[in-house]
This record gives C-alpha cells, structure tokens and sequence, in this order.
C-alpha cells in the first residue's frame, strides 16, 4: 500500500469559508480503510467540523496512536502536521506537545483498544489534567487492526464474529471521562453526522480537556447478529439525549425551535452552544446527575449520546502549571539561558 | 596497640548517623569547613534504603593531594548511631579512632583494642543547655562538629563564617548555632588529648565549587534551553527534577507577569515521561526527562520511535544497581548498552558520559544542542556517584556569545521563498534532514510523523528500497554524530609504553589517583577517558595502538567493552576488562592492584623501581 494524493481539482462553484477555504482543504489523502468502515464518517465529520469554524488548518496538530482507528488523521486535514505516535501512549505525546505550545489546537484521535486496552493509564492522566484537546475515541469494541480480537469496551455478552462470548465487563470510556474531571464528555454515533459534526465543533471551541466517545462499527470484524456495537444495534439503542447547535459569537439566530426547549451555555471565548433538549431532566451541566442518569440508562440498555457534560469555566494544564503566554517552543535565548553573570553568582554559592 | 595513624590533610573521617536527626547540614558544615581552609576534600553519602535504625553513612576523604575518588578504610568514625555501632566500630583501620558520645556508659566488649577512644559526652552538654527536643537533636549535631574542629585543628573561624553564610536572613539562629560549636570545641580543649590527624590550612583547592551532579545537570538543563521536563520519581534520579524546578523558579519566571517559562509535569510513569517529552520535542520545544535504569526500560518503545521518526529527546540516565530496592541506592555504570542499543528494530543512540558535576552541567547543556542537530535521543549517562554527592569540581562556565542551536529547521520565511522540502530528505550529505515545527506554514511544510513505512518526503509507503535508503541515511546521520559528540580526553604516560587505559564517567577521580600511583611503581599506561558515544576515530586508534588496552568500568559484563569491540570491530582479546560492581564507587587502591597483578602476570618489568 503506497500513497495516494487526491487530484488537487477544485470545483470553481465548491462552497468556500471565511478563510477562503474549501471543504477539499479540510481533506487529507485517500483513506485505506475498509469500505463503509465507520471511522471514514468520523474522519469526514471531523473535515466538515474545522471546515465549519473557519479553521486555519496548519494551526491544528493531530496525534494518534495506532489502529484502524489512528491511521486516519492521514484522511483528514491534510495540511496539518499528524504524528502517528505508538500505541496506547497519542495521550502523552498530546500533552508534551500542547506544553510545548498552547496556541495551537490539538486534535487526538485513538481506538477503543488504544485508549481503553493498553493505554487506559494514558487515557486517565491527560484527562484529569485538563490538557486542552479534543480526545475523540473511534469505539468499535474490536481491535480492528489486529483484526478483530475483544477490546476493553466490548459489552459482556457480546458475540464475535466467530461466535466467542466477551465474559469480561466493559470499561465505559465516558463514564470514566466524567469521574476524571473532562470538563466536556460526549458519546456519539457514526452514523449520525448530524449529531456528530457539532459536537466536535463544540470540543474544539472548549478550552479545557474535551472527550468525545463515538461508537463506529467495524464492518469488517464487528457488525453482525450478536454484536453490541453494530449498525443495527446502536440505531435501535440509540438514545439522545439532546441536540446542539454551535454559534460563533453575533452570529444570527436562523433556526426555529419550539419554546422551553432551549438552553443555551456561552463557551468562555463567547461562542455559544445551544442545546436542544430532548430528555425532558437532563443537566449537562451537573456532572454528579450525568454520572447517575448514564448509569440508570446503561443499566436499562440503552445507549445514552448527545452532550453529556460541559463546564463552562474549565480550567487547563497551562493554568495549572502558570505558563506564560508565549509559547514554550518560541522562547529564545534571552529569555531561557541566564547567561554567565547569573553563573558566577551561582558558583560563589557554592564554595 | 598498633601505632596510632597520624595524618596531615590525608585521612578519611565516616560518620554514621540516624536517618532524619539533622545530621546532614552538621555534617556538610564540617566537610565545607575544611574546603575554606583550602584543603580538598570528597564526600560521599551511603544511603540504604532499607536496614533496620534508619542508617546513614557520610563519608568525608580529606586529600591535600586533591585526590577525590572514594580512598576506602576509616581513620576516624564518627559513630552517632547505636543500631549500627558494632558494625561501625568493626569498620575502622587499625590505629583508627572512634569518637562517640559518651554520655551513657558503653560495656568495654563493645570497643576495639586496636583502636584509640574519643568520648564527648554530646547528650550531657547539650541537655545542660537545651530543654527543647527538637533543640537538643539539632545543636547536639553542632556540638560534635565543634569537638571535632577542636580535636582535628579545623578554624573555629572557618566555621563560624559558613554558620553566617547558612542563615543568613534567619539571623536569630546564627548566635545559637555558633553557641553550641563552641560548647563541643570548647569541651573538647579542656579534656581532650590531641590526636594524629590534623587539618592544616593549604592552597590547593582554588576556585573549585562542591556541587552534586544532579543540581549541576539541572542547571545545564535550565543553560541549554529546556521547557519542557517530565519525569517520574526515581532514586537516585528524583533530585534532578526537584532541582530543575528550583533553578527554573529563580531563572525563569518571567518578571513582569510572574508566569513560567517551564513546564514540568510528574508523569503517571515513564512510558507518560518520555512521550510527552517526545510530544514536546516534536513540537519544537527542548524537553527532558530524569530517570534510572528500569525507568529507561520502561521507555524502550518510544525510544525507538525518537530513533525512526527522528525526533529530539534528552534522557539522564542516573544510573545505579538493579532493579527492585536496597542495592539500587548504590552506584553502578550498567546501562551502557541499554541504553546505546534501546528498543526494538535497528537503533543505537547517543550517549555521553560526565566524569563529574561540572561536566553534568556542561553536557546537561550540550545535550539538548546535540538532540536538535541530530533530531534523535540523547543519554546523558551520570550515576548515583556523581548525581547524589557533592564533588569538588572546576566552576561552570558559560560564554555569553553562545546560542542555542536547534538544528535543521526550516522557518516560514524559507518555505516561503521556496526551499524544497523533504521531511526525511539529506540535501547535504550528514544524514540529518530539515524538520517543520508544526503550524509553520499555512499551505507548506506540513507532514506526517510515523515511525516507518514513508519516503523522503514523508509520505506512506510499505516499499522495501525506500525503507533501506532511509536506513542508511540513519547510518549516515550516526557516523555525523562521532563529529559532534564531545571527543574523548587522551592523558599520555611519561614515558613509552604498549599498555594503555580507557576509563569514563565517575571512575575519573579514582583514576587519576591509580595513574599517578602506578607510575610512581613504574607502570606506564598511556590513559582515554570516553566521554561520548559514537566513539570517534581516536578512540579506535587509541586501542589499535596498544599492545594492551585496560578497560576500567563499574558493572559486570563489561558493557563499554561489548560497545567498542562491536562498533570498533576491534579483536577483543586487546582488551583487558578491570570491573567494579559492587555498588560502591570504585577506588584508586582498587584500580591499582588490579591492573599492578595483571601487568605483573603480562610480564611488565617496572623501568624503574618505585621511590619508597
Ligand atoms: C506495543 C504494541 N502492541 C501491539 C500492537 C498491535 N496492535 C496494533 S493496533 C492494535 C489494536 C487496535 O485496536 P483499536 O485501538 O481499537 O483500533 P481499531 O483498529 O479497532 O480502530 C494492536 C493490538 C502494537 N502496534 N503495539
Ligand atoms: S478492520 Fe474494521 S476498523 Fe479496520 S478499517 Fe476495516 S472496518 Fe474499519
Ligand atoms: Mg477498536
């Protein structure tokens, strides 16, 4: 398998953004995936969403582990720089990066087995220390690469596609998200770009630590009679519990909605998120309720999306460690060497 | 009775005390004390991590000849902890002195006939005085360096300035402080005997700073631009990390706004450390972490990929014995090849080893320099030896019109202007390539980091020719590194000889030592010290130009000797292995008779005999 650039073809019609950008900007190269696998949805709502916010590609850097799942920053965004780093440890490598420069926005893309299997420790620590990311997971109960064994988010019960039975309880990755302090939790559905595309768009405009959990049937090793993260199982079981829509500040409101159905949350850069409510009790914004309600949902079957829970003050690592603004990885010497009259003084100190 | 020892300015004093009684700063008071008398001195801290009483050991080698390496034996013991006496007592040469507090009586079985008494009853005359508890364990200490500088001719006024020094800006405790020394001096001249050793002032110990290891590379670290340290707690590799933040709190905080121009975060292990140093590095910053040998185990897979997708990293190997606890808090040099040939695939790394702190601090610079011109890992290999004792060494020094060198990077101003850009592309015959920082450029520049499976201009590919070329260009790029690495130190002998010693790292002090020894025995030996991996052109040189080569190294397997005989191709049976490994650091005494009987069964006729 070698590369295959995309005709670089624009369609003079192709609808472009604030930037002058078209969506084909937002693309990367082919993607090798298997056809109708749900990580290529994933990937092109990811385009759709940076396309939508008006994104400068090169300012986003995107990591990944290794999977079916973390090969595809190759298909999207493809002028950004992608570092398809080891497997189970994107969490670490996202951190040192974001350290190293906090102006850029950091996108990390992992498999079920990456986060939840070998890197669940990685997983964990990033999210308690608030590293100002988006952390999307492409759960497809399988390790799709390796070609189909169980991973850690595999229901108990659930069937492979040659007929084993997963004994092991499942880790569920958001309601680890929210026992961690992810200051935005979201579960999610391939198959349903609509609910998918503002999401995303929502995590990148949080300035704190952002986990989306997006279910994506593997058609290749999971999709059958039996299995809990195929197609058919995740529609029938699908409950959202609300919908949103992302505003960039002293844009117009276009859409109609119903009255009382409406919450909006203003985002600390002043973009505004509205949320339309489709669970009558559900509080994104109270994380002790999310946690409870996930779990009443999860016991009686269903498979609970939408935005789960979202703090509208979070708080980042930068905060924490009190970085300067500029970035880390554009000091120069004046700023970083203290040079050799502060040396003398340190050597008379120590005689 | 023997003879008593008698010494001036060369005698070795060892004070055994309880973990967590203060006596660390009575202790180092003492041994600066000396210093400012211009007597060289080489201290040496023994902490087991896991021995009954809360023992620990310090070790205190005064040398007016300046040599610095542990001598081994003890003339006088300072002996302040009763869980440990017999063994202590046991410990002392014959002719030694005990000093001990004599304030409860001590059966007679408990002492050594061979060994001269010296009780102060420390208790007694600090009781007498204090009332406080916390009081009477802190000035009791004091009141022991004050009877000793009595007893050894050590200034009072020596002392009393370092006291000043020490709390200065907590002025209320100097009085006090000076109070108790000279109780114990006072004490000590009113009912002591003299005895053999004695301190005289000298000259010999010039500008020279005591400063531990892992301070100094510390300081290199904050010297050579570092903002980025992530690291995990490991003894003897944890004061590195404390010491960063120290040093970047009175260096790198930005004045006006208050805020860091760090970042140091304790990873959840070191698998977390070194990626998110390889993250940041990537990322353009310089970033480093601190660990010891089974943290550099746990760090093999990402390594490796440092290694492929070339990207910077500096690791301080701290290194010391083994796994689990107990033997690992002491010294060892025995990740050379864990480290040269760390993870999995073909690689090999950079290494470099300091001989002492001031070449921790200069290397803990140099590093980060290296590891963006070569865009690979870089070890800087120090030991518990160097980073957790404080050594007599040369001051730092720092030329202002150096710059930070980061390597092949190309800006947006190049891309802008049009220079061809190939991630993994060698336009000038080094091996190394030009790298992007992401978010460089909106249209150009950009690329994709993978391990493997890519051509020069990064993009995917499985082919075989294209991961062959890449390949060598590694090869290419390594034999770069032999140019810039820092090139080995060559002493040779007075006279001819066809015999020759490669040493490295903190065997220096002990070697030099053992040199001027055997030399003085007639036994020539032309001396390398190592100071970095790849080994350069002179280094093979020097072991082809030998009859014999000794190879002075502090683990078992002769892990530098593996290392040169592979890349050197060199026939192994040139190479003589002198190996000390048992978590002590190595002598001169050691040294000597090691190589001394070897040669003597080489056959060497001493071209003169030795002086008496
Ligand atoms: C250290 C290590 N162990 C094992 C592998 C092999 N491996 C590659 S991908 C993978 C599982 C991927 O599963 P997941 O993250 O769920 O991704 P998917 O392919 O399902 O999208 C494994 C076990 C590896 N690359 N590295
Ligand atoms: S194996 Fe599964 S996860 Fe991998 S590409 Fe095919 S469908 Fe997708
Ligand atoms: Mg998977």
């Amino acid at each position: 398998m070698t590369y295959i650039a995309k005709p670089k073809f624009h369609h003079p019609k192709l609808p472009t953004n604030k930037l002058g950008y078209t969506r084909r900007d937002y693309e990367g190269s082919v993607s090798t995936l298997c056809a109708g696998c749900g990580h290529d949805s994933i990937s092109a709502a990811i385009i759709e969403a940076c396309f939508a916010l008006d994104l400068p590609p090169h300012r986003i850097a995107k990591l990944s582990g290794i999977g079916c799942s973390s090969k595809t920053p190759t298909y999207f965004l493809g002028h950004s720089h992608g570092f398809n780093s080891v497997h189970g440890r994107m969490p670490s490598v996202l951190t040192g990066a974001n350290m190293a420069n906090r102006d850029l926005i950091y996108l990390g893309v992992s498999g079920d087995g990456d986060s939840a299997s070998i890197g669940l420790g990685q997983f964990a620590h990033c999210l308690r220390r608030g590293v100002n990311m988006v952390y999307i997971v492409e759960n497809n109960g399988v390790y799709g690469l390796t070609k189909g064994q169980f991973s850690a988010t595999a229901d108990r019960g659930s069937k492979s596609k040659r007929g084993a039975v997963n004994t092991d309880a499942p880790i569920d990755l958001v309601g680890l998200a929210l026992q961690l302090g992810a200051t935005f939790v979201a579960r999610s559905f391939s198959g349903d770009k609509a609910q998918l595309v503002p999401l995303i768009e929502a995590a990148i405009l949080h300035k704190g630590a952002a986990f989306i959990d997006v279910i994506s049937p593997c058609v290749a090793f999971n999709n059958h009679p039996g299995s809990t993260k195929s197609f058919d199982y995740v529609r029938e079981h699908n409950e959202a519990v609300n919908r949103l829509d992302v505003m960039i500040p002293r844009e117009p409101i276009t859409a109609e909605y119903a009255p009382g159905t409406v919450r909006e949350v203003a985002q600390h850069d002043g973009s505004i998120i509205r949320l339309r409510k489709l669970a009558e009790d559900y509080d994104p914004t109270d994380r002790l309720r999310a946690m409870a309600y996930l779990a009443e949902r999860q016991a009686a079957g269903e498979l609970v999306t939408g935005l789960l829970y979202l703090d509208p003050e979070p708080r980042d690592l930068h905060n924490y460690l009190n970085t300067v603004e500029k970035p880390l990885n554009a000091l120069g010497d004046a700023e970083l060497v203290p040079g050799s009259a502060a040396l003398a003084e340190v050597n008379a100190a120590l005689r | 009775m023997p003879k008593l020892i008698e010494s001036t300015n060369d005698f070795v004093v060892r004070f055994a005390n309880v973990n967590g009684s203060g006596s660390a700063s009575a202790n180092a008071l003492f041994a600066k004390s000396i210093l400012r008398m211009g007597v060289p001195i080489a201290a040496r801290n023994i902490f087991p991590s896991n021995i009954q009483g809360l023992p620990t050991w310090y070790e205190v080698r005064i040398s007016g000849a300046g040599w610095l390496g542990r001598r081994g034996g003890c003339d006088l013991m300072v002996a302040m902890n009763p869980q440990t006496w017999d063994k202590d007592v046991a410990s002392i040469d014959p002719g030694g002195y005990l000093f001990y507090d004599s304030t409860r009586p001590i059966p007679p079985s408990k002492f050594r006939d061979d060994v001269h008494v010296v009780g102060v009853p420390l208790t007694e005359i600090c009781n007498a005085r204090y009332t406080d508890a916390r009081q009477r364990q802190l000035f009791k200490n004091i009141i022991y360096v004050g009877a000793l500088a009595q007893l050894l001719g050590i200034e009072l006024g020596a002392v009393e300035k370092l006291i000043g020094e020490q709390f200065k800006g907590k002025d209320k405790l100097i009085e006090p402080n000076v109070e108790a020394l000279r109780a114990g001096h006072d004490w000590a001249a009113a009912n002591l005997a003299p005895i053999g050793l004695k301190v005289r002032r000298a000259d010999a110990v010039g500008d020279r700073i005591l400063v531990e290891g892992n301070n100094a590379a510390a300081l290199g670290a904050v010297y050579g631009g570092a903002t980025v340290c992530a690291w995990y707690p490991i003894t003897p590799s944890t004061s590195m990390a404390e010491a960063f933040q120290r040093w970047c709190r009175r260096f790198r905080v930005d004045p006006e706004t208050k805020k860091n121009r760090f970042a140091i975060l304790q990873a959840e292990d070191e698998l977390a450390s070194i990626g998110m140093v390889i993250g940041a590095a990537w990322n353009g910053a310089r970033a480093f972490t601190c660990t010891s040998g089974p943290g550099v185990s746990l760090m093999q897979e990402f390594i490796g990929l440092s290694y492929f997708a070339e990207i910077p990293a500096v690791i301080f190997d701290i290194q010391r014995a083994g796994p689990s606890t107990g033997m690992p808090t002491r010294t060892q040099q025995c990740d050379i090849l864990a480290a040269a040939y760390a993870s999995h695939g073909d690689t090999k790394h950079v290494l470099l080893f300091p001989e002492d702190p001031r070449e921790c601090f200069e290397f803990g610079a140099a590093a980060f320099d290296l590891a963006d011109r070569l865009q690979t890992t870089v070890f800087v290999m120090s030991d518990l030896d160097i980073g957790m004792n404080e050594w007599l060494c040369r001051p730092f020094e720092w030329d202002d019109k150096r710059r930070l060198d980061r390597g092949k990077v190309m800006t947006y101003e190049d891309l802008e202007a049009g220079r061809e850009f190939g991630r993994y592309l060698d336009v000038d015959g080094d091996g190394i390539p030009y790298r992007t920082y992401p978010g460089t450029h909106p249209t150009k520049g950009s690329f994709f980091t993978r391990g493997t499976s890519r051509d020069r201009y990064a993009r995917y590919t499985e082919e075989g020719g294209p991961y062959v070329d890449n390949m060598q260009r590694l090869l290419r790029k390594f034999e770069t590194a032999k140019r810039l690495v820092p090139g080995p130190v060559r002493r040779d002998a007075s006279e001819p000889t066809r015999y020759g010693v490669i040493y490295f790292g903190s065997t220096s002090p002990a070697m030099a030592e053992a040199l001027a020894a055997l030399e003085q025995r007639g036994l020539h030996l032309d001396a390398m010290r190592v100071r970095a991996f790849p080994f350069s052109d002179e280094v093979i040189d020097f072991v082809l130009g030998h009859d014999q080569v000794f190879l002075v190294e502090q683990n078992r397997d002769a892990q530098l000797k593996s290392l040169l005989v592979n890349e050197g191709a060199i026939d192994p049976a040139r190479i003589i292995s002198v190996l000390h490994y048992d978590g002590t650091p190595i002598t001169a005494r050691f040294i000597i008779d090691e190589i001394a009987e070897r040669m003597a069964a080489l056959n060497v006729v001493p071209l003169k005999k030795a002086v008496p």
